[in-house]
């Protein structure tokens, strides 16, 4: 009982995070129909650029935060002057440009910090919290995870529901076209939407990497996970990612702690290709109605 | 007087088979005009055309005289242009609200709240179910919906495709009556595709028919009801 309680409540601190990873994606798709393969690549890169700042001041706020600002800026940027040319064409173009993207950057991550193994600090301590004399399974750090996740994914909820902002990316989500007819500057929308991935992607790297070390490829298995996690959920479905997320991490949790920790990213991988199989529009997906 | 819309030559489509082939029409302000034809004329596609979802080939798309052609469907909306699509263009997954509220972006902030008082007032059947999803609704509520949300982008020139379509014979009676409102009351400047000729004809001012991307025939409306050859050639009443 007390294995199982350790075990849920573990899954569900990394199940958030591969939720971030998650929302991210289901950013991108909703507005563009691209699926991000550089979004990992992003993640590190402003870890890195966190790890700096936080070298230089000593202070890890201000790496957290000048981080998140970094993945804002690099997701307008990289949509702006890369995506958007291939919007026009084949959605294959916009696959190869953003494996690209990711080679492209873990390459330029190599050159600049080098390929050694860097440990990078969490927010708060990493020693897991008893009650009493029973173990958690969590950390203060956990919960931070949990809670920022929590707070980002609300804030977007919000901004969604309630914000002309929102709206306009709803319905250019929707239907692109509608929405160009009714005036919504539709390019304007695909930035917003990929510099507030960028954002989430440098939250999700932040909170990650106390746990794996920061290198040229750290965000590579991280990323295979969120976008099971984003499957899983469906791809057009922000609640969806979320749930996506804390389910994987759930599942794998007790996949790690019961059966044995070798296990745990073929588990993944087996379910990535059970949802394919069995539904590939997601558990939660918005659109599945649109395309019958 | 200067025409509210005006298209010369337009022409699109690839050059061995083009849709349009050389298009001109001439719209006077607080007026209706009905394009008719069969399907496959190029009705659509010269909708299309004018508010920037397609592109033409050559000719020119003016605005109260001031060229229009070829900018992006944005722009042209915010230049005073708003195009119903055919089959409706609700967006199902949003509220009926919220389907209005897209077409209140352009508008200042401060007019929003009382312009869409003002559609609740006007169209009950949307205010009374405005949280609900637009999913919801009827065919013929639809197009209420989608004409009262392009009217709330406060348009100068209204292009309406096919809003009969899949509509029972009462529906397209109310909402015909609507667009007659529309220019009787406030003035504005309608470009109507149908393919339900009688009705066009019944509400317009003028009316040209398009076949196979050209202009075979133009009138005043009830010249083009009353001509028997025209009737039977092209518009099938």
């Amino acid at each position: 009982m007390q294995e199982f309680l350790e075990f849920t409540l573990g899954g569900i601190s990394t199940g958030m995070i591969y939720a971030a990873i998650a929302l991210s994606l289901v950013l991108i798709w909703r507005g563009t129909r691209v699926l991000n393969y550089a979004q990992g690549g992003m993640a590190m890169f402003t870890t890195y650029i966190a790890l700096i700042v936080i070298n230089r001041t000593g202070s890890y706020w201000l790496g957290f935060v000048v981080a998140l600002a970094a993945g804002l800026l690099l997701g307008a940027l990289l949509e702006r002057s890369v995506v958007r040319p291939t919007l026009r064409r084949p959605p294959l173009n916009a696959v190869i440009v953003t494996i690209g993207l990711l080679i492209f950057l873990e390459g330029l991550a190599g050159i600049i910090y080098g390929g050694q193994y860097r440990s990078f600090p969490p927010a708060y301590s990493i020693t897991g919290l008893k009650a009493g004399s029973v173990a958690l399974g969590i950390s203060r750090d956990g919960l931070f995870t949990a809670g920022a996740v929590l707070a980002a994914a609300a804030l977007l909820a919000v901004l969604f529901r309630y914000t002309p902002a929102g709206l306009r990316m709803r319905a250019t989500a929707f239907s692109p076209d509608v929405a160009r007819l009714l005036g919504v500057r539709i390019g304007r929308v695909l930035t917003l939407g990929w510099a507030l991935a960028g954002l989430l992607g440098a939250l999700a790297g932040l909170l990650v990497t106390p746990t794996t070390f920061l290198y040229p490829n750290s965000m590579d298995a991280i990323f295979v996970l969120g976008f099971t996690a984003a499957v899983i959920g469906g791809l057009d479905s922000p609640v969806g990612a979320v749930v996506g997320g804390l389910l994987l991490g759930v599942a794998l949790s007790y996949v790690g702690g019961y059966l044995g920790s070798d296990l745990v990213e073929v588990a993944g991988l087996a379910a990535l290709v059970a949802v394919l199989m069995l539904r590939p529009s997601g558990l939660f997906s918005a659109t599945s109605a649109r395309r019958v | 007087m200067t025409e509210a819309l005006a298209v010369e030559d337009l022409v699109a489509g690839y050059s061995a088979a083009p849709v349009l082939d050389g298009v001109s029409i001439a719209v006077a302000p607080g007026t209706i005009t009905a394009v008719l034809g069969a399907n496959g004329a190029g009705k659509t596609t010269l909708l299309r055309t004018i508010s920037g979802l397609g592109r033409p080939r050559a000719g020119q798309v003016l605005l109260d005289g001031a060229a229009i052609t070829a900018r992006s469907p944005e722009d042209i909306a915010r230049a005073g242009i708003a195009h119903v699509p055919e089959g409706q263009g609700v967006i199902t997954e949003l509220t009926i609200e919220e389907n209005l509220r897209v077409g209140l972006l352009l508008r200042e902030r401060g007019q929003r709240a009382a312009a869409l008082a003002g559609t609740y007032e006007r169209f009950p059947v949307l205010g009374d179910r405005r949280r609900r999803l637009a999913a919801t609704l009827s065919g013929g509520e639809r197009q209420i919906l989608v004409i009262a949300r392009a009217l709330l982008t406060a348009p100068r020139v209204l292009l309406l495709d096919e809003p009969s379509l899949g509509l029972a014979p009462k529906i397209v009676a109310q909402v015909m009556d609507l667009v007659r409102q529309l220019r009787d009351d406030a003035g504005l400047t309608v470009l109507l595709v149908e393919q339900n000729a009688r009705i066009a004809l019944a509400i317009a001012d003028q009316g040209l028919v398009l076949n196979l991307g050209q202009v075979v025939a133009r009138a005043d409306a009830a010249t083009l009801a009353a001509d028997e050859g025209l009737r039977r050639h092209y518009l099938g009443f």
